[in-house]
This record gives structure tokens, sequence and C-alpha cells, in this order.
């Protein structure tokens, strides 16, 4: 039972400054699932995303994955144990192309990062398997443009590919579909739920329908707590949860 | 030819369209590196000629300071860092080079070098901690550390204080070739310049260079994709301080003195200003700019204090008519990467 846990938290807490933005949250990610986290605007759900990915460091509470405690590691050692995280504000290499974005994170496994006397034309052989990314997530007419030319949906969409190029055991997806089309939305839950077959995703998602036909568990956070944890039919039926969200969208 | 009969050959009718996509793109990528080649056979024209119509002397001056704001925009322009004491590196390889060459005896080649490996040392030492800043601090530390090393210099007994280290001299390069006839040593530093030029090239566009410039353009995505951002920011600092050491160690050989000019925080400043006047981020842009900074203080230094005051004219200017500076902007135009 244990180690069908792949990421765990306990007493996660983080203050800024005598705030509380995410108060002692126990959270437990079995291996292989969708697992969504929810909640209104300023629940704390980044913040979250945050201290497990290490970009910030916890007051208080251990993060576990894989059975190893990683409270104390680096964010790029998080990333290179196999846990990859986007960001909620769209993140791609803007003066580098969509090819070039997604090649970034193929490179690192070539361990020549640091090759600085080393013709790029190296990484050439990495452009099929580049290619095949971008056409996934639907870019491919787009694949030479730059990165920072292309629509706010597009550019999720690219980050996707860049955070599936890294072939990640569990991939955290701060709001992957915000900003985007209903069609690309739709590819994109497809995309997800394919990938999704041999790796776990935990992902923040505010549409519902997404969260709703994807995730195998939904935790519910609140002002920096967790509300309430199950699958969708549970959690949308929690007068809690139905007052939190209430509260928060007057 | 023979690729494409393989891939044909592999018998996935469905490969057409990726095959065709990557051609077109290995396509483009030669397209924007032909030009780039293009420009550099024109500059080893240039450069070959270029003494029939000017002073050896004043070019092999220009060749450095082209070769220092280059080594400088490295930083600036493809790891986004900006250093504000950069004279640092450029000064104390000068001094050591000079001191290498006039008290120990050492022949040009190697007193460049131990001016270069001076300017690494500090590079490494200086970069480690000033890394850890980020962007305004990150200059004001350097600027701090550069400081430091102005006033080392100026306390120091080997630097000579005001008078500076005069009368370097020109030696034989690797023993035997005599630097003392203008022309060869010309051709010599513009050798040297070309490679330097080259190798920052090659620096920019190779695996390093790809992950330097995913680091400048979204750090916390480089580091959550696992690359170790400090480490890349290090090195590339410490490549930096090198070729800024090489361009002030040649400088101290080629004008025969090393002075606190080289060290002052003016000489930070210069390069700065170099840098953004030519084009930041632009591979040709540094050396743009530093011909006209030089050109300036060479023609107009009749003027003598005025020159500062006619500089900063020049920079305004440049900076209000064109921001992203001289071949930043034809580089716009051409929607090529220049
Ligand atoms: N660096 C910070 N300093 C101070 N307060 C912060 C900081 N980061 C977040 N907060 C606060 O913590 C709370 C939780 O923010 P967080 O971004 O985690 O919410 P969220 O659940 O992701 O919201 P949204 O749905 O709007 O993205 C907010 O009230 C926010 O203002
Ligand atoms: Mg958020």
């Amino acid at each position: 039972m244990a180690d069908d846990i792949i990421l765990s938290a306990s007493g996660l807490t983080k203050e800024f400054k005598g705030f509380i933005a995410v108060d002692g949250v126990d959270l437990r990610v079995r291996r292989g699932s969708i697992h969504a986290l929810i909640g209104p605007n300023g629940a704390g759900k980044t913040t979250c995303f945050n201290l497990l990915t290490k970009f910030l460091t916890p007051t208080r509470g251990t993060i576990t994955y894989n059975g190893r405690d990683i409270t104390q590691r680096k964010p790029a050692d998080i990333a290179r144990l196999g846990l990859i995280r986007s960001f909620q504000i769209s993140a791609v290499f803007p003066h580098m192309s969509v090819l070039e974005n997604v090649r970034i994170a193929l490179q690192r496994e070539r361990n020549d990062s640091f090759a600085f006397w080393r013709s790029q034309s190296t990484l050439d052989s990495l452009n099929g398997r580049a290619h095949d990314l971008v056409q996934a997530v639907g870019l491919i007419e787009f694949i030479d443009s730059l990165a920072g030319e292309l629509s706010y949906g597009r550019k999720r969409a690219l980050e996707i590919a860049t955070t599936l190029a890294l072939d990640p055991e569990l991939m955290l997806l701060d709001e992957p579909m915000a900003g985007m089309a209903a069609d690309d939305v739709d590819r994109i839950t497809q995309l997800i739920r394919r990938v999704s077959k041999n790796r776990t995703v935990l992902m923040v998602e505010h549409n519902l329908s997404v969260v709703s036909t994807l995730s195998d568990v939904i935790t519910v956070l609140a002002r920096g707590k967790v509300l309430a944890e199950g699958d969708y039919a549970t959690v949308s039926k929690d007068p809690r949860v139905l007052e939190a969200y209430i509260g928060a969208h007057p | 030819m023979s690729d494409e009969a393989e891939s044909v050959g592999a018998g996935a009718t469905l490969d057409v369209e990726p095959v065709g996509a990557e051609a077109i793109l290995s396509d483009r990528a030669a397209r924007g590196k032909s030009l780039h080649m293009a420009i550099f056979a024109g500059l080893a024209v240039l450069l070959l000629i270029a003494p029939f119509l000017m002073y050896p002397f004043f070019l092999m001056k220009l060749l450095c300071f082209a070769l220092f704001a280059s080594a400088f925009n490295l930083l600036l322009g493809y790891g986004g860092l900006l250093s504000f004491g950069h004279a640092a590196y450029f000064g104390m390889a000068s001094y050591v080079s000079a001191h290498a060459a006039k008290v120990w005896g050492l022949s040009p080649e190697l007193a460049i070098l131990a001016g270069m490996v001076t300017a690494a040392g500090l590079g490494l030492l200086f970069g480690a901690l000033a890394i850890r800043r980020q962007g305004i601090y990150f200059a004001m530390v350097t600027l701090a550390f550069a400081q430091m090393i102005y006033f080392f210099a100026l306390q120091a007994p080997f630097t000579g204080g005001e008078d500076g280290i005069q009368g370097v001299p020109r030696g034989h390069l690797f023993g035997i070739i005599d630097l003392s006839n203008a022309m060869t040593f010309y051709y010599v530093v513009a050798v040297v310049f070309l490679l330097g030029i080259l190798l920052i090239y090659r620096i920019i566009h190779s695996p390093f260079g790809q992950v330097l410039k995913a680091i400048r353009d979204n750090e916390p995505r480089a580091i959550s994709l696992g690359y170790r951002a400090d480490h890349y920011k290090l090195a590339v600092f410490v490549l930096s301080a090198t070729l800024s050491g090489l361009a002030g160690g040649m400088k101290a050989i080629v004008v025969q003195l090393a002075s606190l000019t080289d060290v002052y925080w003016a000489m930070s400043g210069e390069v700065v200003l170099m840098t953004l006047l030519g084009g930041m981020g632009t591979i040709f842009g540094p050396m743009v700019g530093a011909a006209i900074i030089i050109t300036m203080q060479n023609y107009l230094a009749s003027l003598g204090a005025w020159v500062t005051v006619a500089q900063g004219v020049v920079f305004v200017v440049a900076v209000l008519m064109f921001r992203e500076g001289i071949v930043g902007v034809v580089s716009k135009w051409l929607k090529k990467p220049l």
C-alpha cells in the first residue's frame, strides 16, 4: 500500500510574513493516477506546487517522493528525479523556436550541456523526437516560429510538449488549459489522458468538466487547507466544497 | 539522396510529412548559418586589407576592444547577466601580461596566457559570489569587486601606481616571430581576434549556448527542466572573464602599457556602452559598437574632456533612435539573427 504512493506531503505549511498560504496540508498522490487539485482563487494551489517542487521552502512539513525525503532538495534536483512541473503563467523560452523549446528538454539526458566547444548541430539528432512531441500537441505548423510569437493557448500546448519531453514519472501541471480555445482543450485533455498511461499526473485546473473527465482523485483546497478529497461525484456533492466555491465567487 | 531512399525503404507511408518538415527545418538553420559565415568571410577580408587603409596600431587597439566588448556581450547578451565590473578582468590581465613580458621576460603568447589565467581565476571567484544575486544587485556586486581590484592596482607595488607599467616589450611570438614589425604584429592580432570571435560564436551555438539562452529567457522554467542554472551562469561568467583577459593582455602588448585606466570603473562602463550601442545579444554588434567608440576617441582626442560628452550624446541619440543597438536594428529589419 505504502509504495503505491509516489508523492506524499505531510503537514505542509507555508507562511508569508505571518500570512499562512498553505496550512498543514496532507497529500498522497497514488502512482499512475490523475490527481486534481482544485479550489477557489487564492486557495494555495500554486503555492503547494511551488513547495512540492522546492521552488519555495516549506515553513513546516515534509515531502516524500518515491519513499525518499526530498524536503531539503534543490528544484533542479527534484526535476532530475523525474518530477517535472509546468507553471501557471505560461513558461516558454520566448526567443527560441518551438522546436528548440522542446529540444532543450530532450537535451538534458545527453549530459553534454556544458560542451561549449561543440557545435549545436550535434543536437539535430534530437529533432525527430522533438518533431513528434510538437505534432502531438498540434503545433506542427508553428515548429519553426519563435515561442514568444505564439498565442497564449499555443504557448500552453508547447509547455506541455516540453514537459513531456522529459518523460516525467510525475507531472505537475498548473492550470494547463487556462486560456485555451475549446478544441485545444479537447486535444490537450486527450493528450493528458494518453500520456498518463505510464505516469502520474497532479494537476491544478479550474475547468471542472476537464477535472471531472480526467481525474481519479480530487483534492479540494480552500484557504490553505484541505477541505475534501475523493472522486468527482463525492467531492462535487460535498456541502463544504459548494460553500467554499460560492463564498469565493460572489 | 541516400537518406531519402532509406526513409522510403523503411516503408512507413505516413513518414512523408515529418521528413519534409525536418528537411525544411535544417534548411532554414543552414541558411542562417551561411549568412553568418558570409559575414565572417567579409570580416576576414576586411581585416586583411584594413592595415593598408588605416594605421595598424590604431586597428590593433580597436580589435582588442572589439574582442573585449564581444566577450562582455557573451555574458550580457547570451547569459542575461549585466556585469558592471568587467574592467577587473580586462585590466588585471593587462597588468599581469605587462608584468610577465617586462619583468619575467616571457614571450608575448605566454604573457597573454598569464593574463588570461589571472582573469579566469578572478572570474571564478567573483562570479561564484556575484551570481547569488539577481539583476541590479548582481551589477552592484560585480562593481564592488572591480573597485577592490582598482584599489589593489593602486596600492600594489608591481603595478607602478599612477605611472602603470610602461615600455612593455613586444618581443618575439613563440620566440621566433618579431612583433616589432607593425604589419606582422597586426596580422597576429587580427588572427587572435578572429579566433576569439569564432570561439564566442561557437559557444553561443553549442549545446551549452542553448541552455544558456533558455536560462536567460526563463530561468525558473530551465530549472524546472532540471538545469542547475547557477552552474551555467558561473561557466559563462568565467568564459567571459577569460576572453576579456585575452583582450586585456593583448592590449597591454599592443600599446606597451598597462595602467589604472584599464581597471577603472569608467572602462567597465565603456564596454557596456560599446555593447549596447552595437546591439547586445547580437554576434556582430559589440565589435561595431567598439569600432565607433574607439574611432570617436581617436579622432576627437583633441577635444579633451569633451570626448566623454560627445560619447554621451552619441549614446543617447543611439538609444533613442535604435533601442536594440545598430546591429540589433539591422537584424530586426532583415528578420535574421546577426
Ligand atoms: N510570494 C508570496 N508572498 C506573499 N503572499 C503570497 C505569495 N505567493 C502567494 N501568496 C498568497 O498566498 C495565497 C495563495 O496563493 P496561490 O497562488 O497559491 O493561490 P492559487 O490557489 O494558486 O490561486 P489561483 O487559482 O488564483 O491561481 C494568496 O492569497 C496569495 O496572495
Ligand atoms: Mg495558482
